[in-house]
């Protein structure tokens, strides 16, 4: 990689912020490196299908068609002119002094850095159900990827549940592909979600259209459900067990859930960084802590859903003033940040309204049975935490250690914040008390044979 | 197409056709599929819990679950969400006699 500048900027992730991030410094004469997951740039929200896919973007991302296109051209003409190094399909795994371990197809490399933006991105913030370990329940987001990268659904009748902006969008979206969806299943009140509203309306048109999208779901869209039971046989999911906001039984058959309440930033890199984190009351999770420009310390930036659940928008934004923090701080003149604060600002009024409209469903975990799985990994059940605490006190990586809740393979990321709540709840205290999961390497399985090839 | 697993495809039908072998049986997927649609077009689950007693399968897509992990005849094993399916390969659900 001999034809980086020096000093060396390394971004992670080319999801919106990730890209803007790179586009912003290859302006200003600097080639980064830009490591992601992806097969090509866009990230999740903006992911393209495979070769051969003949869908147009206007089919793929709706309403969003023109600023995907922008962002894709934006990332790959500077990568075709050779202005960026891209290292497509590749996960970093561990971040040491300065340097990042590698996963790619070739192995494990490593790729030091003087500065490092990170723009990791978020996935569903889910919480589990009884039942949810069946075969066919997934995330909203695999929901999502699996209509826009593949052009299928994921089940012959749909059951959609939880809460959040993806619940409507991925449910409009499937009616439209001509999926057959049974019941959306919203666990946020009609009065809670109103009590958001006023801070919805720091972004009018994007409130609208999610009420357009919620017209279009007409009678399969419930407010204020209770989550009962996914029944299932030995193929997989059959029905989805729930109450209405009456409080009367439904039984609603299907072969597929999906399920997602909003956004959880993904964190394991910031923390391996050396991050400093604090307790969200509004996101209610823990989340990395930065200047307004995206600067954590160290030479670290962070950028996009993976520190603040702004969404897409948000998360271009982040990203252009994060690289301009780089910029600046490397001694290069940064584009002035002025607008690009004052937006944000305004975007983040918007997110915490959305936060508070459609809630992290603490009853409902707290409520769980003790046969209730929690991690999804290693069938760990809410009686398992429960009891840990009773043992060892509440602790976040006590209870890890005593349950091995959060040491399977996902590393918590499904099922971290259901467990503090079960633990806070046994414990009687507030879930920040309880901490957080310490992120380990590889934050990623890494088969061993990666590291011998490497040398 | 009318197929028996658990996916739907609900458009890009028209790409070229593919074989894989799934546990020794040849079966047909699309170019361009990831594994896991692939596996899923005819079938019902990707591999059994090693923790309980359901099938998986995957739950992300998005390659951080990392429950879609589904083995080969020979080579590494393969994140079905996000690895495509190629022409010929040998997918199994359950590791090969010789795994350690």
């Amino acid at each position: 990689m001999s034809e980086t500048s020096s000093p060396r900027v390394v971004i992670v992730g080319a999801g919106p912020a990730g890209i803007r991030a790179a586009a912003t410094l290859v302006e200003a004469g600097v080639h980064p490196v830009v490591i992601d997951e992806g097969h090509c740039a866009g990230g999740q929200v903006y992911r393209r299908p495979p070769a051969g896919f003949i869908r147009t973007a206007k089919q793929l991302y709706g309403s969003e068609a023109a600023k995907a296109r922008a962002l894709h051209a934006l990332f790959d003409r500077p990568a075709k002119d050779g202005q960026l190094t891209h290292c497509a399909a590749s996960s970093v795994i561990a971040v040491q002094e300065g340097r990042l371990h590698v996963l790619g197809e070739g192995g494990v490399q490593v790729i030091s850095y003087d500065r490092l933006i990170l723009a990791t991105g978020a996935s569903d913030r889910v919480a589990p159900v009884l039942g949810w370990q069946s075969a066919g329940v997934y995330s909203l987001g695999a929901a999502q990827i699996a209509l826009k990268a593949q052009g299928v659904a994921l089940g012959r009748r749909v059951v959609l549940m939880g809460s959040g902006p993806l619940l409507t969008l991925v449910g409009a979206q499937l009616v439209k592909a001509g999926a057959d969806v049974a019941a959306v299943l919203d666990t946020s009140p009609w009065h809670r979600q109103m009590r958001g509203l006023w801070r919805l309306a720091a972004r009018p048109f994007v409130a609208l259209r999610g009420l357009a999208l919620r017209a279009r779901l007409g009678g399969r869209y419930h407010a204020g459900v209770t989550l009962e039971r996914i029944e299932a046989d030995g193929q997989g999911v059959t029905a989805m067990r729930w109450r209405d906001a009456g409080g009367r039984e439904r039984l609603t058959p299907c072969d597929m859930i999906g399920m997602g309440w909003h956004l959880r930033a993904e964190t394991h890199l910031a923390d391996l960084a050396g991050c400093v984190f604090t307790y969200d009351e509004h996101w209610r999770q823990w989340l990395p802590k930065t200047d307004q420009m995206g600067r954590a310390g160290n030479g670290v930036y962070l950028a996009g859903d993976g520190v603040r659940l702004l969404g897409a928008d948000g998360a271009e934004i982040a990203g252009r003033l994060a690289a301009a923090a780089c910029l600046a701080d490397l001694g290069h003149p940064a584009p002035s940040a002025c607008a690009d604060l004052r937006k944000l600002a305004r975007l983040e009024r918007f997110a915490r309204g959305l936060a508070r409209a459609f809630p992290w469903p603490a009853a409902m975990v707290r409520a769980l049975p003790n046969e209730a799985i929690v991690c999804r990994c290693e069938n760990v059940t809410a009686g398992n935490v429960r009891q840990s605490v009773d043992f060892g006190g509440s602790e976040a990586n006590r209870i890890k250690s005593l349950s091995r809740v959060g040491m399977g393979r996902c590393q918590g990321r499904y099922c971290q914040l259901a467990a503090v709540e079960l633990v806070a709840a046994q414990a009687g205290c507030m879930p920040d008390a309880v901490g957080r999961f310490r992120g380990q390497a590889p934050v990623r399985p890494a088969p061993i044979g990666a590291f011998l090839r490497s040398g | 197409m009318i197929t028996a697993g658990r996916i739907v495809r609900l458009a890009e039908r028209d790409r070229a056709q593919l074989h894989f072998f799934l546990d020794g049986q040849v079966r047909t997927a699309l170019a361009g599929d990831t594994v896991l649609t692939a596996m899923l077009a005819s079938g019902h689950a990707l591999r059994k819990s090693e923790f309980g007693p359901e099938l998986r399968a995957g739950f992300c897509l998005m390659g951080a679950c990392q429950d879609c992990w589904v083995w080969q005849d020979e080579g590494p094993r393969l994140r079905a969400c996000s690895a495509l399916v190629t022409e010929g390969m040998r997918l199994r659900t359950t590791p090969s006699e010789s795994w350690p």
